[in-house]
Parts: structure tokens; C-alpha cells; sequence
């Protein structure tokens, strides 16, 4: 397999850049999407590398047939990406949901500017953590994860592709203008240093006959992709293990909503993935997620020259959400603070997970710029 | 032309434990559905290889009847989805099967695009000129004057002539018929699934019950009386002055030709790239 970028070496790419070359690497095979600042990037890139390995990149005529293209695509077998930005994410709400409900493994990127509405479209911002969560309808669950550096970018594109197809369920990948338009040397790997995760397919007849079913008892039944002569049906309507339309009865319905929810939930800890800074012995706190985690390190760094025990709990993933590591976070910490750029979103989540067992305060900042280290440490010091 | 009696046909090609559908008596969308399963019979095409398509609404539950791959979507966006499994699996042949409300109103924008790429796709489309599984709301094909529950005192608005559109728009085979038109409508089906590109057969398809009843036309006879009556085939209508066409459809077969399919547009777009970029074998 010959690649479009050079692999085995390190580049000097943006973040756009390297979600594109994480995802040829991936084995994305097709890229849909529509174009919107700051995300504009990645769809240039995929339109640059995917005819040259055999891949499908496709502009369409908005974010929602962008979405529902990739959902039809995995269904036929490829992995499938798009990336769009806060509005475009809104209008792909609904697909996310048909995603979740038909078990579709895809990758969806939202690179988040200022909002609401068109907002800042050229600046950086956090104000779409809620949405990915939350945004699209009904009880469900999903994966969203977060890089706060290039070459996060590129590592967490791949997770991102892996913990789909395991999962066979939408993944966001949420970045920011900030990491979109960085750029930093990235190191790209050689195929054989990737360790890829393929879905699962079903191994005979009878397995394809249960696309919904709990086969394995990890709540991941096999897909059957179309075209291999399983006669699956797929639908966004309450449906029972072998997919067929059940709507009215509320058992049926609560099945597969829990196992839905349960594949993700009971897999968190596979799921989830953080990293700390000088937390152990800390007695503050900072809780951070993207591009504002950097600010947290130098802040954590400048707050122990002055004595104070503080440490940063950086979060890679944001969904599913560790509850019950922050409650115990919260037991042997003084306070919590939890900097990000919006008026409160992840803030909500970690006031939640430490349930009242230390302050939890919240340090927002708006506008389009990242905090400042100093910015961190004067609220910490008061 | 000898047809296969209608069991076999069901028997063949239905998901016997989905059965009874939930159409409505005297709905149109069963014998669209039939003339598709005989025109692909006929063809002698292998069901293996081909994915039916839909959105929301009655006859976007069609694929969960018929035994074969299908993807029942969200309103509006079944070309949309139909466009990534296409190009991700080129071998498939997807069929397309949409109400007017699907096709023209909430996924008008995907209707011209999908035409405009000339997608390689058959679109059946079912026009009753009503929202009929929600519960008989004006559609965009509905001629002036016709009622719906938004529209209690007849649809002030211009209706879409589907047809038309997707000529303008590019399709490469476009046909209408009313569902009482079988053999022309099986005919037209299997010429739509033999080309490559964006092909459409539209079917005038009655809906007595969310449409008829609030129209004078509580029955299959009655509509099918008034399709009678409206329809004028293309060769006749070609000589009527416009006046006199005012308030009809005509039907027939609009056009038939071969501009290249969006599967073989991109596979030499591709070529074109390995070329510039001197990645040539």
C-alpha cells in the first residue's frame, strides 16, 4: 500500500491535517462532507489523498446528506468519516441519533468554533461539549473524545476509528479551531506500528439473522454489511434482535435502548482515557479537556513554585464519563476547578461526578482566545 | 407478455413473518411494489445484489417487506444515504423507494443533487399528493385546490411536477405513470433498472383514506376514476393547447439517455488523480 504523505517519520502538519492522515491510516475509505471553518481543512485533505488510495471523497449538499452518505457507506462495508463544525454538527443531530439507534460504526468530527449560530467561525471555543453528548434525541449513549494537541489529534482519529467499529456505534472527535490551524510536529506512524480494530461480522448465517441481538454477551452484535447476501434490514424505528419494526411495545423498546446504552457504559473503563500532571499529592484540582489542558499544565506548574499543591486531571475522553473517579478525585482534593472555553458545559458533568465532596468552581472564558496560564492561577489564588 | 401469478411473486420475494403490510385497503403503494418485484424478476437480477433505500413515511416501509438488504432512513435523506453505499460498494444496484412528501419537500435538496450527480440509483416514487402516515397533510405535488388537514380549505400553493424537475435536473431515465398503467409502469421499471445513472418512474398511486376521503374520492374505484380523468398521455398532450392541460398530468415517458453514472464519473476521476499526481502503475 502506497500512502499520499510519508509515513514511519515526523511531519510539521495542523491538526485538520493530521484527523485526515489519522484516518487514511485508519482505513478510512470514505469521507463525505460539506465544507465549514475551521474543518474545512480535513475534507481538503481527504479530497486530496482519497482518489489515490482507492477512497471515495464526496462533497455534498449540506451536513446532513454528509452524515447520512457516511452512515449508508458503513453499512457497505467501508469506514466512513465526516467533519464539520458546530453548526453543521447541530444539522447532523438527527443522523447521529439513527446512528446510535442502527448500530453505525462512524467517525464524526467537530471541529468547535465560537457559537452560537455562525458566531466566530475563525476562533477557537469548547461550546459544543453538551452537544456532542447530548445534541442528538431520545435515550442513548455514544463516544466523544478530545485532543488538545496535534499529535493528539492524530493518536485519538484512530482511537476514534477502533472504538467505533468495536463498539459499532458514532464516535465524535471533538477538537477546536486552536488544534485545527496549530501546527506541531506530528510523528506518522507505518502501518505496521497501528494497531487497528476491524468490526465484527457475523460468522455464518445464523449469527446474520440477529444484527441486533446480544450473540456474544458483550451487548456488540456482529454487522452484517449489505451485498453479502444476509438480507439484513436496517431501521431507525424500535426494532427486535432481528431488526424488524417493533414500535409499540414498551419491552421491546427498553431492550435495545439499555443494551444500546449498556455496550458503551459497561466498556467505560475500556473507553475511558485521561491523563494527570502532579495529581497525586495534590490539593487542588484543575479539570481541563482540548486545547485549555496546556494552560493547566503551566498553571499547575507555576502554582507548585509557589507552593500550592495543585495537579490537572486531563480528560482524553468526555464521554462516557467517569462519575465515580471524580467523586474520589473530589474526597482527597481541597477544590476543583474546571477552566474551559464556554460559559459552563463540562463544569456541569464534573459538579455531578464529585457529587459535593469538594468545591467545584468553575473558570469560563469566551471570545475566541485560549485562558492564560496566569489566568488559571489568579482565580486558584484569589 | 406472460406475468407470473401474484403468489409467486409474493412468495419469492416477501418477508413472510412481516406480513401483513400496514397499507391501507385500496392503497397504491402494493402494486408499485409488485411491478417492481416482477420488473426484477423479469430482469432475472440477483436479490443479493441489490439494497432497497428509503425515508419515512408509508412507502418508505417497503424494504422492511421485501427479503433483501435495506436501510429504512431518516424523512427525506434516502438519496443521501443511497449515495454512500453506492460508492462504497459500486456492485450494489440500490433501489430508491420514496413518497412525494420524501422526495420533493424535506429532501427536495437531495433529489436535484443526487439527479445533478447522476447517481446511479432507481427511484420509485409513490405520489399520492398527500402525507398519508401522518394523517393527510398537503404535499408539494398537490394540485391547486386539493385538500389536506393544512390545507382545509384546498391547497393554495403551486405543486412540483416531479417528473419535470428531475428531467431539468439531469436524470437519465424519467417515467410516470398512474399505479392502474401496470404494464407501462413494469415496463418503464425494468428500463430504469437496466441503465446506469439516476432513474425515476413515478407512480400516481391512490390513497383513499388519508387522501381521498377529504377529496370526494373515498374509494380505490373512485380515484382510480379521477386519475382517468386528470392523466393525459404525453403524445396527446404534446397537441393540446395549454389551457386546456391546466389542473392535468401527463404521463408517459419523458426521457431516456446515457450520460455517464456518478460510479464511472469518479472511477475516472480517480484515474485522473493517480495521473497527475505520476502514481501511475
Amino acid at each position: 500500500m502506497r500512502y499520499p504523505f510519508p509515513v514511519g517519520k515526523s511531519d510539521f502538519i495542523q491538526g485538520d491535517e493530521a484527523i485526515a492522515r489519522a484516518a487514511i491510516l485508519a482505513g478510512c475509505r470514505f469521507y463525505a462532507g460539506y465544507p465549514i471553518t475551521p474543518a474545512s481543512e480535513i475534507f481538503e485533505a481527504m479530497a486530496l489523498y482519497m482518489p489515490l488510495v482507492d477512497g471515495v471523497s464526496i462533497q455534498m449538499e449540506d451536513e446532513i446528506a454528509s452524515i447520512a452518505a457516511i452512515i449508508g457507506a458503513s453499512w457497505a462495508g467501508a469506514k466512513a468519516m465526516t467533519a464539520t463544525s458546530g453548526p453543521g454538527f447541530s444539522l447532523m443531530q438527527e443522523n447521529i441519533g439513527y446512528a446510535v439507534m442502527t448500530e453505525t460504526p462512524i467517525v464524526v468530527v467537530d471541529v468547535q468554533r465560537g457559537g452560537p449560530s455562525t458566531g466566530q467561525p475563525t476562533l477557537a471555543a469548547q461550546g459544543d461539549i453538551m452537544q456532542a453528548i447530548w445534541g442528538t434525541h431520545g435515550d442513548h449513549s455514544l463516544i466523544v473524545l478530545s485532543p488538545s494537541t496535534v499529535q493528539e489529534a492524530f493518536d485519538l482519529t484512530i482511537r476514534a476509528f477502533n472504538l467505533a467499529e468495536k463498539y459499532r456505534t458514532p464516535v465524535v472527535l471533538l477538537t477546536d479551531a486552536e488544534i485545527a490551524h496549530m501546527r506541531e510536529r506530528v510523528y506518522i506512524p507505518r502501518p505496521e506500528e497501528i494497531e487497528l480494530v476491524e468490526r465484527k461480522l457475523p460468522a455464518n448465517e445464523e449469527e446474520a439473522k440477529f444484527p441486533f441481538g446480544d450473540l456474544h454477551g458483550d451487548g456488540v452484535p456482529p454487522m452484517p454489511i449489505f451485498g453479502k447476501g444476509y438480507k439484513t434490514y436496517v431501521t431507525g424505528l424500535t426494532h427486535d434482535e432481528r431488526g424488524r419494526p417493533r414500535t409499540v411495545e414498551a419491552e421491546v423498546h427498553e431492550r435495545l435502548i439499555r443494551r444500546i446504552i449498556g455496550k458503551i457504559e459497561n466498556n467505560k473503563h475500556d473507553i475511558i482515557t485521561y491523563n494527570t500532571f502532579e495529581l497525586d499529592d495534590a490539593e487542588i484540582a484543575i479539570i481541563s479537556t482540548g486545547i485549555v489542558s496546556r494552560s493547566g499544565v503551566r498553571a499547575v506548574k507555576i502554582l507548585r513554585e509557589k507552593g500550592i499543591k495543585a495537579g490537572l486531571l486531563k480528560l482524553n475522553t468526555i464521554w462516557p464519563f467517569d462519575f465515580d473517579m471524580i467523586e474520589e478525585l473530589a474526597e482527597r482534593v481541597r477544590k476543583i476547578y474546571v477552566p474551559e472555553m464556554n460559559l459552563g458545559q463540562l463544569y456541569h458533568l464534573v459538579k455531578e461526578g464529585a457529587n459535593g465532596k469538594a468545591e467545584v468552581e468553575l473558570i469560563p472564558k469566551i471570545g475566541g482566545e485560549v485562558h492564560t496560564p496566569m489566568e488559571i492561577v489568579e482565580r486558584v489564588v484569589g | 407478455m406472460y406475468l407470473k401469478s401474484a403468489y409467486d411473486i409474493r412468495d419469492k420475494y416477501l418477508r413472510k413473518d412481516m406480513l401483513p403490510t400496514i397499507f391501507c385497503p385500496g392503497c397504491g403503494i402494493g402494486s408499485a411494489l409488485q411491478y417492481t418485484l416482477r420488473a426484477i424478476d423479469d430482469l432475472g437480477l440477483n436479490p443479493d445484489e441489490i439494497v432497497w433505500v428509503s425515508g419515512i413515511g408509508c412507502s418508505s416501509r417497503v424494504p422492511g417487506f421485501v427479503n433483501f438488504d435495506g436501510l429504512h432512513t431518516t424523512h427525506g435523506r434516502a438519496l443521501a444515504f443511497a449515495t454512500g453505499i453506492k460508492l462504497a460498494n459500486p456492485n450494489l444496484k440500490i433501489i430508491a423507494f420514496m413518497g412525494d412528501g420524501d422526495a420533493a419537500a424535506i429532501g427536495g435538496n437531495h433529489f436535484i443533487h443526487a439527479i445533478r450527480r447522476n447517481l446511479d440509483v432507481t427511484v420509485i416514487l409513490i405520489n399520492n399528493f398527500t402525507y398519508g402516515m401522518t394523517g393527510g397533510q398537503v404535499a408539494p405535488t398537490a394540485l391547486k385546490g386539493l385538500r389536506g388537514t393544512t390545507a382545509p380549505y384546498g391547497q393554495f400553493e403551486n405543486p412540483f411536477d416531479i417528473a419535470d424537475l428531475a428531467v431539468s435536473a439531469g436524470a437519465n431515465y424519467v417515467a410516470r405513470w398512474s399505479v392502474f398503467n401496470y404494464l407501462q409502469g413494469i415496463n418503464s421499471i425494468k428500463k430504469a433498472l437496466s441503465k446506469e445513472g439516476f432513474t425515476l418512474v413515478e407512480f400516481l398511486s391512490p390513497c383513499p383514506i388519508s387522501f381521498g376521503r377529504r377529496n370526494r374520492m373515498k374509494t380505490a374505484p373512485e380515484l382510480l376514476r379521477w386519475y382517468q380523468k386528470i392523466t393525459v398521455p404525453l403524445a396527446k398532450a404534446k397537441k393540446m393547447p395549454p389551457e386546456e392541460l391546466e389542473g392535468k398530468i401527463v404521463i408517459g415517458e419523458f426521457v431516456d439517455r446515457d450520460r455517464p453514472g456518478l460510479v464511472r464519473e469518479y472511477e475516472a476521476y480517480k484515474r485522473r488523480a493517480k495521473k497527475m499526481m505520476g502514481w501511475e502503475e
